[in-house]
């Protein structure tokens, strides 16, 4: 049975719902990582674990105990703050104990416990200081100690990186990973950041609108998308949606200067099949477009493209070109010898090649 | 260059020396009345009528002071005014407190609590910002009447809380407006509830708006006349009333060393609070509760 199972939960403020029929199930010790943009809901869920927001109708349940009447605080669930909310009153000693000190412990168990917690994160040298004396990284480590002396069974964190600067962010990302793989906690993480999604979370789920997109493991949500949103949100560069003509067991596109690119399957899914003669959305990853020195699978059509701009990002080299008349991303090896305004030979994966219904946005398998 | 430089500097220094100039003008201007009470007070009456009110003592006494706390002739006992001001403190006191921790939890609800119509609510509240008070004197006297507070320091009290509680609620209403839902939100998940929230978190965190408004509050009930005139008896009169009939008694001969001297003791308390407490306002209490 799954350890954390969110039934069917809808949330409306008024007239407007904010949260549609939502069902995610995470098994003890996951990861889930509740990814969308802003105003998708994601938020107002991990409230509604927390019990900061009542839901209006649906269920959840944590090793099947429904959790739904429960105050906050008697849920034994823990959650860290994207602006951390320590309390500015009491000083870091104070602000870890606080949770324990409401719930009754005698001071000397609390001490151990602070001391204990302390060392793990080690900001033994900070429990003195008042949290306007901390950095941000240190607030963030005393905001982890706060969730877990309580030692509860689920925490909760709502975009505790997007306060930090760009080097900070990846080091707590790796702390946060590490965390969760030495204590075995379970986690629900919300941020609107794809790479932290994809980089935590054991389990994805993709939301827009307050309605669940998809929902899998980072790999099912990066390779097999279920729609053009979760396909375009989700990986950096995105992927590349291409707009393209059935024929038969080919795909058709055209290039910058009208000439149709023929990528020709062994064998469509049947309902792009179904399609023959009328429009679809290819969707083909960056990196699944690549230059020669790359050839993988035999499963690769090769064909020269006009690269207009060609963008060096260290490892890889981005270069652009025009298909369908949209810009589409290819990922080439750094030592690629070409220039931009110029024709290149690249190799398309068909294997790596996903199809969409371009008016709907879903799938086609 | 050195050339060219010159008359902007010197014109420069012309504009800060007029500034300066001005501002040292309005100040004595300010400084003027306080001057001719406080040497007046330490004079001799003979030398206050038969010279100059701006001019030093010559026959330096502090008579003046200990006649109008302990002896000077206020209505028809010779007490001085040492009672009242005992009446004032005995009034102040617990009208500031409650009405301030009254303020406090008012702020409270309607920021952190918020429930349908609190708007309207604090709408009304505000309303008793802007009633002059003349207008609640003779519905407030029946009131206090009614509950058998009349003429007595409680019913004074009660008065000055109620009609202090829109301003209060004002100041913390707005100083909580700005202080983080996520702190609130993280001490519901660490099991505070509502009592302890506000005392341990926002409480502890609301020093500079306490002191805001313990000086307002302080300032506007020990200098109020209306009231007090209003709604105090003999005995629980407070210092303003008390000082209006020293001054304004029509028998005998005119005291003015005694007048100053009670004047400026009215006055002290006032001035104490804001010397002591006045350091409090610049201290940053929020800084680092949140990000920045």
């Amino acid at each position: 049975m799954s350890f954390l199972q969110i039934d069917k939960v809808c949330k409306s403020f008024g007239p407007i719902n904010v949260l549609r029929d939502i069902s995610i199930d995470v098994e003890e010790g996951g990861f889930l990582v509740l990814v969308g943009p802003s105003g998708c809901g994601k938020s107002t869920l991990l409230n509604t674990i927390a019990g900061l927001e009542k839901l209006t109708t649906g269920e959840i349940r944590i090793e099947g105990n429904v959790i739904d009447d429960l105050a906050p605080a008697d849920r034994n669930i823990a959650m860290v703050f994207q602006s951390y909310a320590l309390y500015p009153n009491m000083n870091v000693g104070q602000n870890i104990s606080f949770g324990l000190e409401m719930r009754g412990m005698p001071k000397e168990e609390r001490d151990a416990k602070v001391a204990e917690v302390a060392k793990t994160l080690q900001i033994e040298h900070l429990l003195d200081r008042k949290p306007g004396q901390l950095s941000g990284g240190q607030r963030q480590r005393v905001a982890m100690g706060r969730a877990l002396v309580r030692n509860p069974k689920l925490f909760l964190f709502d975009e505790p990186l997007s306060n930090l600067d760009a080097k900070l962010r990846v080091d707590m990302r790796t702390e946060i990973k590490r965390m969760h793989q030495t204590f075995g906690s379970t986690i629900v993480y919300v941020t609107h950041d794809q790479i932290e999604a994809m980089t935590l979370g054991t389990r994805i789920a993709v939301l827009k609108d307050g309605i669940v997109q998809q929902y899998g493991t980072p790999a099912e949500i990066y390779n097999d998308p279920s729609n053009m949103f979760v396909a375009d949100f989700m990986g950096s560069p995105a992927m590349n949606l291409i707009p393209a003509t059935v024929n038969g067991n080919r795909v058709e596109m055209t290039r910058a200067d009208g000439a149709p690119l023929v990528l020709s399957f062994d064998k469509l899914p049947a309902t792009v099949s179904a399609r023959n003669g009328k429009e679809v959305m290819v969707g083909i990853r960056p990196e699944a477009i690549t230059d020669a020195a790359g050839r993988g699978g035999d499963k690769c059509i090769q064909a020269a493209c006009r690269i207009d701009v060609v963008e060096p990002a260290g490892a890889d080299i981005y270069a652009i070109t025009v298909l369908g008349g949209k810009e589409v991303v290819t990922r080439l090896h750094q030592d690629w010898p070409g220039m931009a305004n110029q024709s290149a030979e690249l190799l398309f994966n068909l294997e790596k090649i996903v199809f969409f219904d371009p008016q709907s946005g879903e799938r086609l398998r | 260059m050195s050339h060219s430089s010159q008359p902007a500097f010197s014109s420069g220094r012309l504009l800060r020396a007029c500034l300066y100039a001005v501002l040292i003008l309005f100040a004595v201007y300010y400084l003027l009345p306080l001057f001719v009470m406080l040497v007046n007070s330490v004079k001799t009456l003979d030398e206050i009528r038969g010279g100059n009110m701006m001019s030093l003592p010559k026959n330096f006494t502090f008579e003046p002071w200990l006649t109008a706390w302990s002896s000077a002739q206020i209505g028809v006992e010779p007490t001085g005014l040492s009672p009242y001001f005992i009446n004032s403190i005995l009034m102040v006191v617990p009208a500031v407190t409650i009405s301030t921790f009254l303020g406090a939890l008012n702020g409270y609800v309607l920021t952190k609590w918020r429930f349908p119509g609190d708007k309207v609510v604090f709408g009304l509240m505000l309303f008793a910002c802007f009633i002059p008070f003349q207008i609640v004197l003779i519905p407030m006297a029946r009131v206090l009447g009614a509950i058998g507070l009349a003429g007595t320091t409680s019913g004074l009290v009660l008065v000055h809380v109620v009609y202090g509680l829109g301003f209060t609620t004002l100041f913390f209403r707005n100083y909580y407006a700005a202080f983080p839902d996520e702190l609130i939100k993280a001490a519901k998940m660490d099991g505070a509830g509502f009592w302890r929230t506000f005392t341990r978190i926002l409480l502890p965190s609301s020093g500079p708006i306490i002191v805001v408004t313990v000086i307002w509050q302080f300032t506007n009930i020990w200098n109020d006349f209306l009231f007090g005139a209003s709604f105090a008896d003999f005995d629980s009169m407070p210092m303003t009333v008390a000082l209006n009939n020293l001054v304004s008694s029509s028998t005998g001969v005119k005291e003015y060393n005694v007048h100053f001297a009670g004047a400026v003791l009215a006055a002290l308390p006032t001035l104490i609070v804001y010397v002591v407490s006045g350091r409090y306002f610049v201290r940053g209490l929020m800084a680092g509760a949140v990000k920045g």
